[in-house]
């Protein structure tokens, strides 16, 4: 009947979502007035096993929060326990730290521009992403032995080192991957398909954006010039990183942000891997972390906060883990209203939401 | 979608990137976190790999000796093989089939 309203469970299980999420849309027609989100699938209990484990265990731990990130978590946790304990990280694990980020985000991006091209049926831009990302795969596992869950990072710097032979590999490795971009590139930006379905849906307002708190390509498609990376963590402060943004503020805009960071990536790896300096790659860090701190870094999907609080044992007394999909759900929610159905696994993507993250 | 046609020519006309598992296998690089491997003629059963194993998946005991690790508790991060005082546990870069079988 025209004009009734009607909720559609949209989730847990979904053919586009990669992880359990369930929105409770309430629909005028194919329109949707309102979303509720409704989480807590895949919630583990990992902040509660945190203080059960040892700071020096945790670091595993908090590796598998998720999966895409990993690295990004063991570092914001591992700078957090270092400035606990005054521990000054070597310049070579410095920029290990950096190249492995970059690495992450790389494959990251690409992990969700296939789930985008997906999400609005686009099967040959979908294995085309992810089939560049698996030579990102492939250099992260001949350069530390894993091929997500890295496990490289450790208090007082990182636990392998990347000989010069394998730096080669890595750079013929990102040299290539910009050659796959350059494919990419005009699909996303320039197809009339893929604009039809991205230019305009989803939009959110600076102040919107501002407001509810979203960060990373949310807040930076809305033209918010915020990049945690700027801050100089790492060796970020000998690589000058600037925020990519554009004033979209769609599910377009933010699909150019990543794109275009993927290519900042590549320039950060190569620029890391020629002026990493020779040296120690880790010092020994003696002691047990006392006191409070919050530790932030930027990860694919925006900025990630720890709060670490030790008490001088080897267990940790408080660990909270703010991701920033979980930061971004409420501009999702602000985004979806005034949609067609249709546009809504769109919409949701081009968040690049990170469930397990989220819940931890 | 005219804009990706080229490539979808091109990749028609290439060899595919998959493989043909499992008559075809994937290679592991040598500095893969395939499986553990321990070296019993060189431990001395301390039992720190057991107590600093992040995912509890060691067991140790001195008197009888005995070193048990569980396949599916082990989380392959390799953080045994590094703190071993002997150096007797080991990274083998091969990916163990599921279960340690």
């Amino acid at each position: 009947m025209p004009g009734s309203k009607s909720i559609i469970p949209f989730g847990p299980q979904h053919p586009v979502f990669p992880e359990p999420l369930q929105l409770r849309l309430m629909l005028e027609d194919e329109k949707v007035v309102e979303a509720l989100p409704a989480i807590g699938y895949v919630h583990r209990g990992i902040e509660k096993l945190a203080e059960k484990k040892e700071y020096t265990q945790n670091i595993f731990l908090v590796e598998r929060i998720c999966g895409i990130c990993s690295f990004m978590h063991a570092l914001a946790y591992c700078q957090g326990i270092e400035m606990l304990m005054n521990v000054t990280v070597p310049d070579r694990a410095r920029y290990l730290r950096v190249i492995w980020s970059e690495l992450h985000r790389l494959h990251s991006h690409l992990l969700w521009l296939g789930l985008l091209a997906d999400s609005f049926g686009f099967e040959s831009l979908f294995m085309q992403a992810w089939r560049s990302r698996e030579a990102v795969l492939d250099i992260m596992e001949a350069t530390t032995g894993g091929r997500i869950i890295i496990s490289t990072c450790i208090v007082g710097g990182v636990r392998r080192d990347i000989s010069e032979e394998l730096m080669a590999e890595v750079l013929k490795t990102v040299d290539a991957l910009e050659r796959d971009l350059e494919i990419v590139r005009p699909v996303v930006f320039d197809d009339y398909s893929v604009k039809q379905r991205l230019v305009g849906t989803g939009r959110i307002t600076s102040e919107q954006a501002y407001d509810l708190g979203s960060v990373g390509p949310v807040a930076r498609a809305c033209g918010i010039a915020r990049d945690f990376r700027e801050t100089g963590y790492a060796a970020y402060k000998e690589i000058k990183v600037t925020p990519i943004t554009e004033t979209g503020g769609d599910a377009y805009a933010r699909a150019r942000v990543r794109i275009r960071e993927m290519y900042q990536s590549i320039d950060i790896v190569r620029q890391a891997v020629r002026d990493i300096p020779v040296g120690d790659i880790a010092v020994s860090a003696r002691g047990n972390p006392e006191g409070e701190v919050i530790s932030r870094v930027e990860q694919p999907r925006g900025e990630v906060i720890y709060y670490i609080k030790g008490d001088g044992t080897k267990n940790l007394e408080r660990l909270r883990v703010r991701t920033p999909t979980f930061a971004n759900m409420a501009p999702l929610l602000a985004m979806l209203p005034g949609c067609e159905l249709a546009n809504v696994p769109v919409i949701v993507l081009s968040i690049d939401p990170c469930i397990s993250c989220t819940e931890r | 979608m005219v804009s990706l046609l080229k490539s979808i020519i091109n990749n028609v006309l290439r060899k595919p990137v998959t493989r043909c598992y499992p008559v075809e296998r994937r290679n592991s690089f040598a500095g893969s976190r395939g499986h553990v491997e321990m070296d019993p003629s060189t431990c001395t059963f301390c039992g720190i790999c057991a107590r600093k194993c992040p995912a509890n998946a060691l067991t140790v005991s001195k008197e009888p000796r005995s070193w048990t690790l569980e396949p599916y508790k082990c989380i392959v991060c390799g953080y045994c093989a590094d703190i071993c005082p002997r150096k007797s546990i080991s990274m083998n870069p091969n990916h163990g089939l599921p279960g340690g079988i």
